[in-house]
C-alpha cells in the first residue's frame, strides 16, 4: 500500500508484451530520500519497472504517481526533464561535446547559456572529471569517464529523482566500485531519491538502503540489506540471490585473514 | 577544328547556365520532397516499403523515356488549365525536364535518409527520449545530425545522376549541355560531342567534390569545411546562372520560337527560317533536337511557332492514313486536315522531298542493269540489303516489299554513318536512304525509281502554330520560301554540315539555300 508521504508510488503495475506478462501486480512505494535497488535475474522485469517511473514504458495496467500526480496525465518529455536517468549503454550523443551532453536537459528547458555553462562546471567537479574534458567528444573518453558524464547529464537539470539502469554494468571492477561510491555520495549530498537496477546483488547490498527483489515479473522481497542478509526471507529464490555474495564475502574475509597471518 | 571548338565554346555559357539551373532546381525540389518523405519512411516501415518501391520503379524507367512521358502529360494538364483557369502553361522545355529529373533524383535521397535515420544507435535514441526530448527535438538534435553523413552521400549520388540525366532534356525542348551531344552525334561533330560530355562530367565532378566537402565537414564537425563547400556551390550557381540573367534582361518582348527535329537537315531549315525572321528584326528562340512526335504536338499546342515536317510523316502519324493518293493530293488533304484537326497551318512546301528511297552505288547499279525497284525485284535475289535501325520495322518497307515482291540474300541493320560506309565497301549492295541526304550526291549513288508509287511522298513543309496563323510578320517572312529549295541544293547543304572534313555550322549551311 502506498504510504501517504511516498514520492514515487507504483500501484499494481502490470505490463504485457505480445501476450506475455513481463510485470504482474507490482506495487512499490518509495519515500523521498531513499536509495532503492531493484535486483533479480535477467528477464525478471526490473528494467521495465524502472522505465514505467519516467513513462519511457507505459504500463498495461496500474498507475505510477510522482508527488501524488499520475505520470500518464503529464506530457512525457516534460516529466522526463524533471527525472534524471542513467542508461545501461550510457547513450551519450556522439556528435555532441561532453559539455553539450551534460547541458542537454537544461537546454531543453531553455536555461540561459551562462547558467548552463556554470552548471556543467559544477557537475564536472561533482562527478570528478577534469574541466578540460568539457570540449571533448565522448569517443575520446574511457568507459568510466563516459559513465561519469552519463551521471552528470542525468543530474544536470537538478532533478530530485535519479533513475539508473545497470549504470556500472560495462565497467571494470575498480572503476565500478569507485563510481558506485561516488553515486552514493551524490545521493546524500544532493538529497536525491534514487532507484537503481542492477544484477549485481553485492553492489546493491553495499550501495542501497532498500532492496527490491523481482522474479518473473513479480516483487518477491522488499527489505533492507541487513534484514535480507539476516535471512528474513524464506523464499528460496531470494535466499539463493542473497547467498551468493554473502558466501563470496565470507571466503574473501577468510582469505584476507590468512594473508594477514603470512604478513 | 579550332573554329569548331570556338563555335562550340561560344554556346557554352547559355547551355551550361540552363543545365545548372535545371539540375539545381530538380535537386532542390527532389530534396524538398524526398527528405520529409525519408523521415516519415524511417518512422513507418510500411510507408518505407511503398515509397522505396515506387522510387525504385521510377529509376528503372529509362530517363529519356521518363522525360518524353512528361510532355504529353503536361500538354494534357495545360489544356485542362487553359479550359478551367483561362490560361495554360508551357508543356515544353523546362517543366517536363524538371519534373522528370526531380523524380529521378528522389530515390538516392529517400533511401539514404531512411537508412541513415533507422541506422542511428537505438541506445542513443532511447537516451534522447530519456533526457526529455520531444519527437521533433529528437529528430533535429540527434537523429538528423547523426544520419547526415549518410543523407549527404545520397544527395551526392542524386546530384551526379541529375546532372548526367539533364543532358537528356534536349529532345523535350530544354536547352542543356545535351544540345552538344544530340546535335554533335547527328552531324558527327565530335568536337561538339566532346565539349558537351566534358562540360557535364566536369560539372558533375565539381558538384560532387563540393558536396563531399560539406559531407566531410559535417561528419568531422569542421565548420570551415562545410562552409567552404556551401560557398563553392553558391558561387558556382550564381556564376553559371548569370549569363542567363543577362540574356533575360537584355531581351524585351518574347520572340518567335522555331523548332527542329533531331537531324542535320532540320537544323539547317530551322536556321533558314530563323534567319528570315531575324532579317526582319524579330527575335528568335530555337528549340532544336525535339523528338519526332514531340515536334508536331508542340506546334499544335503553340509551344513552338513553326518547324518543318514531311508530308508522308504527317499523313501517316497525324492523320493516320495508309493510302497514297499522290504527291499533290497528299499535300492538299494535309492542308485542310491539319487545319481542321489542330488549327495547324501548312504554310509552304519548300520544293524538295526527303523521302525514303533505296539507293545503290552507280557502278554497281549500272553493271547489274538496275534502275527501278521493279528491276531490283527481278535481279536482286543475290544482293544484300542494308537498312538504318528502324527501316525494316517501318510501314514504308513493308509497302515496298509487298508491292514489288523484293527478295534479298541477306538483310543487315546499320547506324546511318556505317550504312553508307558499308555500301561503299560492298558489304551492302542496296541501302535505305533519305532522298535529300547529302551523301547521295557526294558518294555518287543512284536512287531507284518507284514506278508503282509504293513509297509515300515526303514533301518538306513549313507548319505554323494556331497562335501564329494570323501573324503577318511570320507569314511574310516564311511564305517566300515556298518552292525555293530543290533536292540538289538541300543535299549540298546537308552534306556541308555532315561531311567529315570542312564542316560548316547549320547557320552557314542555311545561307547556301537562299543563294
Amino acid at each position: 500500500m502506498p504510504a501517504p508521504n511516498a514520492l514515487i508510488a507504483l500501484e499494481q503495475i502490470g505490463k504485457i508484451y505480445d501476450g506475455a506478462a513481463v510485470l504482474t501486480d507490482a506495487s512499490l512505494s518509495i519515500a523521498k530520500g531513499q536509495f532503492v535497488a531493484l535486483v533479480g535475474g535477467s528477464g525478471a522485469g526490473k528494467t521495465t519497472l524502472l522505465k514505467t517511473i519516467n513513462a519511457l514504458i507505459i504500463p498495461t495496467t496500474g498507475r505510477v504517481l510522482i508527488d501524488g500526480q499520475d505520470v500518464a496525465a503529464q506530457p512525457g518529455p516534460a516529466l522526463r526533464r524533471r527525472i534524471g536517468y542513467v542508461f545501461q549503454e550510457v547513450g551519450l550523443f556522439p556528435h555532441m561535446t561532453v559539455a553539450q551532453n551534460i547541458g542537454i536537459t537544461p537546454s531543453l528547458l531553455d536555461w540561459p547559456a551562462d547558467r548552463i555553462a556554470a552548471r556543467v562546471d559544477t557537475l564536472l567537479d561533482l562527478v570528478a572529471l577534469p574541466r578540460e574534458s568539457a570540449a571533448r567528444l565522448p569517443a575520446a573518453l574511457s568507459g568510466g569517464q563516459r559513465q561519469r558524464v552519463g551521471v552528470a547529464r542525468a543530474l544536470a537539470a537538478e532533478p530530485s529523482i535519479l533513475l539508473m539502469d545497470e549504470p556500472f554494468g560495462a565497467l571494470d571492477p575498480v572503476t565500478r566500485v569507485a563510481l558506485a561510491q561516488d553515486v552514493r555520495r551524490l545521493h546524500e549530498t544532493l538529497g536525491l531519491t534514487t532507484v537503481m537496477v542492477t544484477h549485481d546483488v553485492g553492489e546493491a547490498l553495499l550501495t542501497a538502503d532498500r532492496i527490491v527483489v523481482l522474479a518473473e515479473g513479480r516483487i518477491i522481497a522488499d527489505d533492507t540489506p541487513a534484514a535480507l542478509l539476516a535471512g528474513a526471507h524464506s523464499d528460496p529464490r531470494v535466499a539463493a540471490l542473497i547467498d551468493a555474495p554473502r558466501r563470496q564475502a565470507e571466503k574473501l574475509a577468510r582469505l584476507a585473514q590468512k594473508g594477514g597471518a603470512h604478513g | 577544328m579550332d573554329d569548331r571548338l570556338h563555335q562550340a565554346l561560344a554556346l557554352l555559357p547559355e547551355r551550361l547556365g540552363w543545365h545548372v539551373a535545371l539540375s539545381a532546381a530538380a535537386l532542390a525540389l527532389g530534396l524538398l520532397i524526398a527528405l520529409p518523405l525519408g523521415v516519415l519512411a524511417a518512422r513507418h516501415p510500411r510507408l518505407r516499403w511503398v515509397s522505396l518501391s515506387l522510387a525504385g520503379l521510377v529509376q528503372t524507367i529509362p530517363s529519356l523515356a521518363l522525360l518524353a512521358l512528361f510532355f504529353p502529360l503536361l500538354l494534357l494538364l495545360s489544356g485542362l488549365s487553359e479550359r478551367m483557369l483561362g490560361h495554360g502553361f508551357s508543356a515544353l522545355g523546362f517543366l517536363p525536364s524538371l519534373l522528370a529529373l526531380t523524380l529521378y533524383s528522389m530515390l538516392p535521397i529517400l533511401r539514404n535518409t531512411a537508412a541513415g535515420l533507422t541506422g542511428v544507435d537505438p541506445a542513443v535514441v532511447e537516451a534522447a527520449r530519456g533526457v526529455g526530448m520531444t519527437d521533433r527535438q529528437r529528430l533535429w538534435r540527434v537523429e538528423l545530425p547523426l544520419a547526415l553523413p549518410v543523407i549527404m552521400a545520397g544527395v551526392r549520388t542524386a546530384a551526379v545522376w541529375t546532372i548526367g540525366a539533364a543532358t537528356l532534356s534536349t529532345p523535350v525542348g530544354q536547352t542543356s549541355l545535351g544540345d552538344y551531344i544530340f546535335s554533335g552525334l547527328q552531324t558527327e561533330d565530335w568536337v561538339a560531342v566532346l565539349v558537351g560530355c566534358a562540360a557535364s562530367a566536369v560539372l558533375a565532378m565539381a558538384v560532387d567534390q563540393l558536396l563531399g566537402l560539406i559531407e566531410s565537414g559535417v561528419g568531422q564537425r569542421n565548420r570551415r569545411r562545410w562552409v567552404a563547400g556551401l560557398a563553392g556551390l553558391a558561387i558556382g550557381l550564381v556564376g553559371a546562372l548569370s549569363p542567363l540573367a543577362s540574356v533575360a534582361l537584355s531581351r524585351g518582348q518574347p520572340g518567335y520560337v522555331i523548332g527542329a527535329k533531331n537531324f542535320s537537315e532540320q537544323y539547317v531549315l530551322a536556321e533558314l527560317m530563323a534567319g528570315q525572321l531575324e532579317a526582319r528584326g524579330a527575335r528568335v528562340e530555337r528549340r532544336i533536337n525535339l523528338g519526332s512526335a514531340v515536334a508536331y504536338r508542340a506546334v499544335a499546342a503553340s509551344e513552338i511557332d513553326a518547324y518543318v515536317d514531311y508530308s508522308g510523316t504527317l499523313w501517316a502519324n497525324v492523320l493516320g492514313r495508309k493510302d497514297n493518293p499522290g504527291r499533290q493530293a497528299v499535300l492538299d488533304q494535309l492542308r485542310t486536315g491539319l487545319k481542321d484537326r489542330d488549327g495547324v497551318v501548312l504554310l509552304a512546301p519548300l520544293g524538295f522531298e526527303n523521302a525514303y528511297a533505296l539507293a545503290m552505288r552507280r557502278d554497281r547499279a549500272e553493271s547489274l542493269g538496275i534502275r527501278t525497284l521493279a528491276d531490283l525485284a527481278a535481279k536482286g535475289g543475290g544482293l544484300t540489303m542494308g537498312g538504318d535501325l528502324e527501316f525494316f520495322s517501318r510501314p514504308e518497307w513493308t509497302g515496298v516489299e509487298q508491292a514489288y515482291g523484293l527478295k534479298f540474300r541477306a538483310r543487315r541493320q546499320f547506324q546511318p554513318t556505317f550504312m553508307y560506309r558499308a555500301l561503299a565497301s560492298g558489304e551492302a549492295d542496296v541501302i535505305s536512304a533519305f532522298s535529300s541526304d547529302g551523301r547521295i550526291a557526294a558518294d555518287d549513288l543512284v536512287l531507284l525509281g518507284d514506278p508503282k508509287g509504293a513509297l509515300p511522298p515526303y514533301d518538306a513543309v513549313i507548319l505554323v502554330s494556331p497562335k501564329r496563323a494570323g501573324d503577318r510578320r511570320l507569314i511574310a517572312a516564311l511564305s517566300p520560301l515556298a518552292g525555293t529549295i530543290d533536292v540538289k541544293t538541300m543535299q549540298a547543304a546537308n552534306y556541308a554540315i555532315d561531311r567529315d572534313a570542312g564542316k560548316v555550322s547549320a547557320a552557314e549551311a542555311a545561307k547556301m539555300l537562299t543563294r
